[in-house]
């Protein structure tokens, strides 16, 4: 699988392939949008790909003995191994392309996981998959920011202070979780330095999405792409407002829209205008208020939290990705 | 199709190597396409060997060094899902650690080929022999067999590929090699030639099951218990077919390459009429041996039985071997904590096998050579003695027995 394949960027909503690859079959909530990724991941990378699923809520729902979902095939892979199933995959079709055991033409080879999955079990093995630049592949973590299917429980992609099954807030301790969100894609960018393509990305904004899945395909190597998943079920909201929140989240400066290129970063939409100064952030309170698991919040918390967010767009050497900030210079 | 290209085994020939050396030719011979590694002690050093011949150019293989075992067996997994010829292995905790992974491979039905450097489970920290790592597979589905010697590891590696991906099986396949004892003793072993093995293996193809564009299947969905019994079912009978394709393929790989021992399943050493026969697997075989050849020198009835498939367990041929001895010593090189009578795993299974029989022998268990502790001539002797003292007196003082440990 020396090659890629040719997928074209998508210049506008009516170019988007009418063709479905994740169609009926599956279980998901009203409102979810990893399932909206999915569909969407799927269109845009086409007919010939391989998916490798892990266990999370995009197995467990999505995928019924006998009402699959997918057209595509279709596999699972354990909680922590959608890294490992990326390179098996790929691994097993180059080799047996190169010695003339399967026809050679080039494959996309897609493994995704949630956050619990990517952001917490699987780090390791998405880490050693992102280093093997000698197979095409794309993780794409569904990031809905809890261990959604087995009962909404906290992860290390959770926010500050959110109620979850693990964190709920008691008579005691308001804010049970008080770990920060990780910062998942940065740390794959900067921890993987042959890596050719990291993005983060929101099913809020579906063609940007698409276009990310293909850049990521076509680059060569391994690749990453980070999704921010609005979950009903999990947050605590009517699901009609699913889309409404992804965009607030990008809005407030809590998520940010980016993509890396050989080690090249450009901000997108919303992202790309408040860091011009074009647009200004709208507080963060609009979209933690909006949901349930943050009900509990007292206004010192949303304060703690709004400061966070002005740091990371303030303080940090990368606005929004790099935690750090240059030193005193001694001499 | 590729071969192995620098013609290294183009002819049969002889060879002074270690057991995993001879798992590592295997390899090549069998044309694996995707092995995966990651170093623990002493299964690596078929790993150490497989990675030179790909360097040196004489096997094209995709060798991934993952991240952990667990990366390793899903790898190999995955692999196999798409239709690649695989091979892993690990030692001990690794195997352990690999565990989910390595559960998952016989549900799905994936024919992946490892080799387990049998180690035991620290802690405390032993890098020795024990048979409790590959053993606790027993219950998932996995062939499990016992090498004794570096020949066999050859052989049987090439059995293994045969048999787990012949299309009524599809089931992994484990090989086990004592740590040291056979991963790093060098014998002289009979290397064949591509052509033979060529001629005895065929092409691993899944057919409708191979994951592929062409063939858009879903594996492993959720099917909770619906269908969860009627699948389980299917392993099992799965599990129930491969001892005719084992017979079926061993016929067939002494015919092509002129050796091997009457059964696949077990090997018998002087157990006609002998009174007491001592049962074990693995490299034990050779001081047991040794001491059942003086003794019968002596003129006292003993023979050695060792058990060679744990996996699928042959119990109809373990019990013909077996019925007409007075007493049974089963020699142990692991432990069942809390277990019934406080004995070793395989003397369980023997015991549950021999009780069917109208006339069963007397059973006594040695727990030996734990951690890599030399299993000693006169250890065995003992053995036989205990034994005797039970068939003599018709009572047993006491079913298991710990040899040589300071109390």
């Amino acid at each position: 699988m020396a090659t890629v394949q040719d997928l074209p960027q998508i210049r506008g909503v009516k170019d988007i392939p009418l063709e479905e690859f994740y169609t009926s079959g599956h279980r998901t909530c009203q409102g979810c949008e990893s399932a909206l990724v999915m569909r969407l991941m799927i269109k845009a990378a086409g007919q010939r790909t391989i998916v490798l699923g892990s266990t999370g809520c995009m197995y467990v729902a999505n995928t019924t003995y006998y009402s699959t979902p997918w057209v595509v095939p279709w596999m699972h892979t354990q909680l922590g191994s959608a890294g490992s199933a990326a390179i098996g995959t790929a691994a097993g079709l180059s080799s047996m392309m190169r010695k003339g055991k399967m026809q050679d033409e080039p494959i996309n080879v897609i493994a995704f996981c949630g956050d619990g999955g990517g952001v917490d079990m699987g780090l390791s093995a998405i880490s050693a998959a992102l280093q093997h630049q000698e197979y095409n592949l794309l993780i794409v973590c569904y990031d809905n920011e809890s261990y959604a299917n087995t009962d909404i429980q906290v992860s290390g992609s959770t926010p500050w202070g959110a109620n979850t099954t693990f964190s709920p807030p008691g008579k005691e301790t308001r804010i049970m979780n008080t770990k920060w969100k990780k910062n998942m894609a940065p740390m794959m960018a900067v921890g993987h330095p042959d890596m050719k393509y990291v993005a983060t990305a929101c099913a809020s904004y579906g063609l940007d999405f698409n276009n990310k899945v293909r850049r990521a395909l076509t680059v060569g190597g391994p690749t990453f792409l980070h999704c921010f998943d609005p979950c009903p079920k999990g947050w605590d909201y009517d699901p009609k407002y699913s889309h409404e929140l992804g965009m607030l989240a990008i809005e407030t400066g809590l998520w940010i829209q980016y993509e890396i290129t050989d080690g090249e970063l450009i901000l997108n939409g919303p992202s790309r205008a408040i860091a011009k100064g074009i647009r200004k952030r709208k507080p963060v309170e609009e979209y933690l208020m909006r949901q349930g698991r943050f009900a509990h919040f007292l206004p010192e918390d949303i304060k703690y939290f709004q400061e966070r967010v002005d740091e990371q767009w303030e303080k940090w050497w990368i606005p929004g990705l790099v935690p750090i900030t240059p030193g005193q210079d001694d001499a | 199709m590729a071969t192995v290209q620098s013609g290294l085994y183009q002819e049969a020939k002889e060879e002074l190597i270690s057991g995993s050396e001879a798992v590592g030719i295997a390899c090549a011979l069998a044309d694996v396409d995707v092995i995966t590694a990651y170093p623990i002690r002493p299964y690596d050093t078929v790993m150490q060997y497989v990675s030179r011949l790909k360097a040196d150019g004489a096997f094209d293989c995709d060798f991934i060094v993952a991240e952990s075992e667990h990366s390793q067996f899903e790898i190999v997994k995955h692999a196999s899902a798409v239709g690649a010829r695989t091979f892993s292995g690990s030692s001990g905790v690794g195997w352990f650690y690999a565990f989910e992974a390595i559960t998952v491979t016989a549900g799905l039905r994936m024919p992946v080929v490892a080799m387990v450097g049998n180690r035991a489970l620290d802690d405390p920290g032993a890098f020795g022999v024990e048979h409790n790592d590959a053993m606790a597979v027993r219950d998932l589905g996995w062939h499990l067999y016992w090498v004794a010697t570096a020949q066999e590891a050859l052989d049987m590696a090439l059995m293994a590929w045969r048999v787990a991906e012949d299309p009524r099986v599809l089931l992994p396949f484990a090989l086990s090699c004592d740590g040291s004892f056979l991963t790093h003793s060098q014998a002289i072993v009979q290397v064949p030639s591509q052509d033979q093995v060529k001629k005895f293996l065929p092409p691993y193809t899944r057919g409708e099951l191979q994951l592929h564009p062409n063939n858009p299947i879903t594996i492993a969905p959720q099917v909770n218990e619906d269908w969860l019994m009627e699948i389980r079912r299917q392993t099992d009978e799965a599990m129930r077919r491969t001892s005719a394709v084992i017979i079926e393929a061993y016929d067939e790989f002494k015919e092509i390459f002129g050796r091997g021992d009457p059964s696949p399943f077990i090997e018998e050493y002087m157990c006609e009429d002998a009174e007491i026969i001592l049962v074990g697997m693995g490299t034990l075989a050779m001081p047991t041996r040794v001491a059942v050849r003086r003794m019968r020198e002596a003129g006292k009835k003993v023979g050695f039985l060792r058990i060679k498939f744990f996996r699928p367990f042959a119990t109809e041929e373990i019990q013909n071997a077996l019925r007409g001895a007075k007493g049974v010593a089963v020699i142990d090189r692991d432990y069942s904590y809390g277990s019934p009578q406080y004995g070793g795993v395989l003397f369980h299974e023997l015991r549950s096998a021999l009780y069917p029989l109208e006339e069963r022998p007397l059973m006594l268990n040695f727990i030996a050579g734990l951690g890599g502790r030399e299993v000693k001539v006169t250890d065995v002797n003992d053995m036989v003695d205990t034994t005797q003292k039970a068939i003599d007196t018709g009572k047993i003082e006491q079913t298991t027995t710990w040899v040589s440990v300071r109390e």
